[in-house]
């Protein structure tokens, strides 16, 4: 941000706090943005003239005459085709060296689409991952998070998912990136020659955590220029929300807010579905989908923040390390596509839904015979043949490492049923066993 | 009620997000509405807390911008509904403003449609006639809505007695024309129009009275019609953890429910949940009438993305249509998905207003609020003795999926059914995951309603229905067993009572919602399936070891569950059935 004229001026600072310093001003709008001290900083409350500025890096040697410039407007990006390939950091400056970008002005963090002007989504994303597309398709216009432990690789499934996924553009949303990923993220696009196809807005672990709050609705904004403006299919990345979240915790908490939830602002749900609802299929043919990162504490998704992410999200992938096959597999329990309905068996093969679900019950049961085994009971033999079932089932098709066609993906699991089971075993329509039983 | 010369004003002195604080310059009330102009849009709020001179409200939109100093007009009234022919087939947004008759692709601030369309005409035949004593409530006259009979009514908010002037006669009338003149006991003249107002917190009580419901509503869901059934003027709730099946489930209420008007309010969840009911919607058939399902329903469409202010007044303004419709004779369902959304909203407006916290921080009222909230529904005899009725589901979002929040238990003191959803029950795709254990219908224990069932289905119906819960009870108890002790180390018998219970399970209860067949089973087949498993499950099998128990169960389970995807009464049902007679004949034989 850059000082211009007729901007206005103050300096008489009444209170500071960890986060939020307090000063007299008048004319000051809610949300506006402004420079203290030169540190950016937006008005998160006021009370007759006393207007209290919540300053994005910390308030660590802010001195009580310091200068308040406000701005005189909401934060904003400046949107157009040059925002393509580029790299920004959370306020939409330039990272990469480049020039700044031309383009219209507009607020971050807008007002959301009508609903009766919204279509409902159709259109099938094909990751080859079997985990996502067999068990939890995905779909243009849907909002999903991978639900992770730190230690697994979700920012490459994601990359991956996310050059596979024929979208027009991609914008990366990175918040607390250690540089590594950053690089990472910045590579594994150049090596596909997707850069052009691009955009990022970037929050490093260098960076002050607070800053990440912009980043969300820097992503989106530019987004929805692109799905709105030239009905594209935006594919937007959003990692890791959990780091998102813990700055929303951390300014609630120096402003005394009452946490609720584990020390979570009581607003955490709202706060979180206004960007995730940010997601939508336009009826011109744009798009926005939304696949995020919800990193986990050992595994727990009771936690608020995995928990109100997945009262908002279209479901969920969750990835887990398969001890028995030692690979990364989609968790065909925990994981969960909601929109699924809307494609499988209509833009798949008919036999889709029952298939998917039929394996999830053998599945199921090769689990039950597992806790049996653990406890040190004899198996039946049935229980022999879903251990069986299950051990292929994770190798070939839940493993992360499987790229494939939905219809491969089919036959496999029919070709896994045929192997170990009886028609009867696996209960699907007789239609489609008469069809597919190999 | 103020004068448009002695109305208050007042200037916007702060603002916390959506808490505004404003300097009034006269009298206002708790909860009237006022409007904050900013920039020449005119934001809508409502006072939720008086200091003084100072009204602190809630605005119903964002504060972006907003500066002390903007000029505040109350209105001298609350937030209140219109009511009036043409609501249904309608989609609004919390406040009941039309959300197809907005403009653009986004939600602008200050944009405020009408709630009914004031240029369509109505066929109206007049009820009443001039010399009727009226109260409010009563019916002057009708319109045709979609083939729903629309009452004109007295408006609720008539006090007293009236006698009826005139009624207008039988023609095509605009929603705002003079339906008839109505005199007080002082001859004073009062005007009714078919449309009027109520403040939506408030209780419609414009009926006779209200018994205890005794009448059964069907769903086409299995798990709720036989096991723990519903209904006309019941209560009931589905709390569980995000995707255990709460929206599909009332999804598939809303579609097969024995109801002829259905208000779904939407309260601060997913948008493609709302599109998903506009698209399907107009297209799909009520089972019941042949019409299209829209034609019946009104949707109230707050998301989770739209103002967190406006979550409250949702619930409500889709309660007093409901109330509305009722007083007209109607059976009515309401839904709304869901009501931890709307705690949640309460929650943070109590929290920026520094009050203090009950239990997780929600308002200290929270029970009161629910239960209050859960009393308007309810089955009534209306002032003309004709009945009417509001069927209440909601759904809970527990935190964590842990059923001891303050939410959950509010809830469950003011709901009469309990359906809750087991994570581990949606994990292992048992769908509908209504736990068979835990859930329950208080209604089941009502001589009134085992009477009419006794009539309706059948005397032995209601020991039937409790004989299935055993079976299910029995089947958990004798699963807990085999895994502790072992497979060999239980008799058969253990064996036996587990897959008896699971025959009841997996053909009983899980029931797929997304086939064209298995979604709804009507009250009929629901019994023809029980006495079907109810055959299997009396029939005395002999096993020689625990081993051949279970590929024997799974033969005639994959048979039972043919049957529920074919056509009742089909050829293909009627094969699967044979099917099903050979193989229980095998067991038989070997006796
Ligand atoms: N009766 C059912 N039949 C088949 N699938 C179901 C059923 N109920 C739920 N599901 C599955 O569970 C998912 C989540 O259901 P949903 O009702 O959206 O959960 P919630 O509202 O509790 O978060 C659905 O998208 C669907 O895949
Ligand atoms: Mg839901």
């Amino acid at each position: 941000m850059e000082t211009k004229a007729l901007q206005r001026i103050y300096t008489k600072i009444g209170q500071i706090t960890k986060a939020t310093c307090t000063v007299k001003a008048t004319g000051v709008g809610y949300e506006e943005l402004a420079l203290v001290d030169g540190r950016p900083a937006q008005v998160v409350k006021i009370v007759g003239d006393n207007v209290t500025l919540q300053i994005f890096s910390g308030t660590e040697g802010i001195r009580t005459n310091a200068e308040v410039i406000f701005s005189g407007k909401p934060p904003t990006l400046k949107v157009g085709d040059e925002l393509a390939g580029r790299f920004f950091n959370a306020y939409g400056e330039p990272i990469d060296g480049g020039p700044q970008v031309e383009g219209e002005e507009r607020e971050i963090g807008g007002p959301s689409v009508n609903p009766v002007r919204r279509k409902q989504p159709s259109e099938l994303i094909a990751t080859g991952i079997a985990g996502i597309d067999l068990n939890n398709t995905l779909v243009t216009g849907q909002k999903i998070p991978f639900f992770a432990d730190p230690d697994q690789p979700f920012n490459q499934v994601m990359a991956m998912v996310a050059l596979r996924a024929e979208a027009d553009k991609i914008i990366l949303g990175g918040m607390g990136l250690s540089n590594d990923d950053y690089l990472f993220f910045k590579d594994i696009f150049e090596n596909a020659g997707a850069l052009h196809r691009i955009i990022s807005f970037v929050n490093t672990t260098e960076d002050p955590p607070v800053e990440r709050l912009l980043v969300p609705d820097m992503a989106l904004t530019a987004a929805e220029y692109f799905a709105v403006d030239k009905n594209e299919k935006v594919l937007v990345l959003l990692t890791d929300m959990t780091l998102y979240a813990d700055a929303l915790s951390i300014v609630s908490n120096r402003m005394d807010q009452i946490p609720s939830k584990d020390s979570m602002p009581g607003s955490l749900y709202s706060d979180l579905a206004k960007l995730y609802e940010k997601a939508v299929q336009f009826e011109e043919g744009g798009s926005i989908t939304i696949i995020a990162v919800t990193t986990l504490s050992g595994g727990d998704i009771t936690h608020a923040i995995p928990d109100n992410t997945g009262y908002i999200t279209e479901g969920q992938l969750f990835l887990r390390r398969d001890t028995e096959i030692g690979k990364v597999v989609v968790d065909p329990f925990r994981s969960l596509s909601r929109l699924k309905q809307l494609v499988i068996g209509k833009k798949t093969r008919a036999d889709h839904p029952q298939v998917m679900n039929a394996a999830v019950r053998l599945y199921a049961d090769a689990a039950n015979a597992r806790t049996k085994l653990e406890n040190g009971f004899d198996l039946t033999e049935y229980d022999q043949r879903t251990l069986e079932f299950a051990k292929e089932y994770s190798d070939r098709l839940l493993a992360i490492d499987v790229n494939i066609g939905t219809t491969d993906m089919l036959d496999t699991t029919w070709e896994l049923f045929a192997k170990n089971f009886a028609p009867e075993e696996v209960a699907v329509k007789r239609e489609f066993v008469e069809k597919y039983w190999k | 009620m103020s004068t448009e010369q002695s109305r208050t004003t007042g200037k916007v002195t702060g603002i916390i997000a959506n808490l505004v604080i404003v300097q009034a310059d006269g009298p206002f009330a708790q909860n009237e509405i006022c409007y904050i102009v900013h920039q020449g849009v005119r934001l809508m709020a409502e006072v939720i807390k008086a200091l003084g001179d100072q009204a602190y409200v809630q605005v119903f939109e964002s504060t972006r911008g907003l500066q002390p100093g903007s000029s505040v007009e109350f209105t001298g009234h609350m937030l209140e509904a219109t009511l009036g022919p043409g609501l249904l087939s309608r989609n609004y947004d919390g406040l009941m403003n039309d959300l197809d008759t907005m403009t653009g692709v986004f939600l602008r601030r200050g944009e405020y449609t009408s709630t009914i369309d004031l240029k369509k005409k109505w066929s109206f035949q007049p009820i009443a006639k001039a010399g009727d004593r009226v109260v409010a409530g009563d019916w002057l006259g009708e319109v045709d809505e979609n083939g729903i009979a629309h009452r004109i009514m007295v408006p609720f908010t008539l006090q007293g007695r009236f006698t009826v002037k005139n009624v207008a006669a039988s023609g095509e009338y605009l929603p705002d024309e003079t339906m008839a003149t109505l005199l007080d006991d002082h001859n004073r003249e009062t005007t009714v129009t078919m449309i009027q107002r109520w403040p939506v917190k408030k209780a419609v009580k414009a009926y006779r009275n209200k018994p205890r419901p005794f009448k059964l509503l069907e769903t086409g869901v299995r798990i709720i019609d036989t096991l723990n059934p519903m209904v006309e003027g019941g209560t009931g709730f589905i709390p569980g953890p995000f995707g255990s099946g709460k929206t599909v489930m009332q999804q598939a209420i809303s579609k097969q429910a024995e109801a002829d008007i259905v208000i779904m309010a939407a309260c601060g969840e997913r948008a493609n949940e709302v599109v998903e009911l506009f698209t399907e919607f107009p297209e799909l058939d009520d089972p019941w009438t042949g019409r299209k399902l829209m034609e019946r329903t009104t949707i109230i469409a707050n998301t989770s993305n739209m103002p967190v202010a406006a979550r409250e007044a949702s619930v409500y303004c889709a309660m007093t249509i409901a109330e509305y419709y009722r007083s007209m004779g109607h059976k009515v369902l309401m839904l709304a998905d869901s009501t931890s959304r709307w705690a949640q909203a309460l929650r943070e407006m109590s929290n920026r207003m520094e009050e203090l916290p009950g239990p997780d921080a929600f308002p200290m009222d929270l029970p009161a609020i629910v239960s209050n909230f859960y009393a308007r529904a309810g089955f009534v005899y209306l002032n003309n003795g004709k009945t009417g009725s509001i069927t209440f589901i909601g759904t809970v979002s527990p935190a964590g999926g842990n059923l001891k929040e303050p939410v959950t238990e509010s809830t469950k003191k003011a709901a009469r059914c309990f359906y809750a959803l087991s994570q581990q029950r949606a994990d292992s795709k048992r769908y509908p995951a209504i736990d068979p254990i835990d859930s329950y219908s208080k209604y089941l224990e009502y001589p009134e309603l085992q009477k009419t069932l006794a009539e309706a289905i059948s005397p032995e119906w209601v020991d039937k229905v409790n004989r299935l819960k055993n079976i299910l009870l029995r089947g958990k108890e004798a699963s807990e067993q085999i895994n502790i002790l072992g497979d060999d180390s239980v008799s058969v018998d253990y064996h036996l009572t587990f897959w008896k219970s699971e025959v009841v399970d997996a053909v009983l209860l899980q029931q797929d919602a997304f086939d064209k067949t298995d979604a709804r089973t009507p009250l009929s087949r629901q019994r023809y399936m029980v006495d079907k498993i109810m055959e299997v499950v009396d029939a005395p099998f002999e096993f020689d070891s625990f081993e051949e128990v279970q590929p024997f169960y799974k033969r005639i389970i994959d048979k039972l569950r043919q049957m529920n995807y074919s056509e009742f009464e089909s050829e293909q049902f009627a094969q699967n059935e044979t099917d099903l007679k050979e193989i229980v004949a095998e067991r038989t034989k070997e006796l």
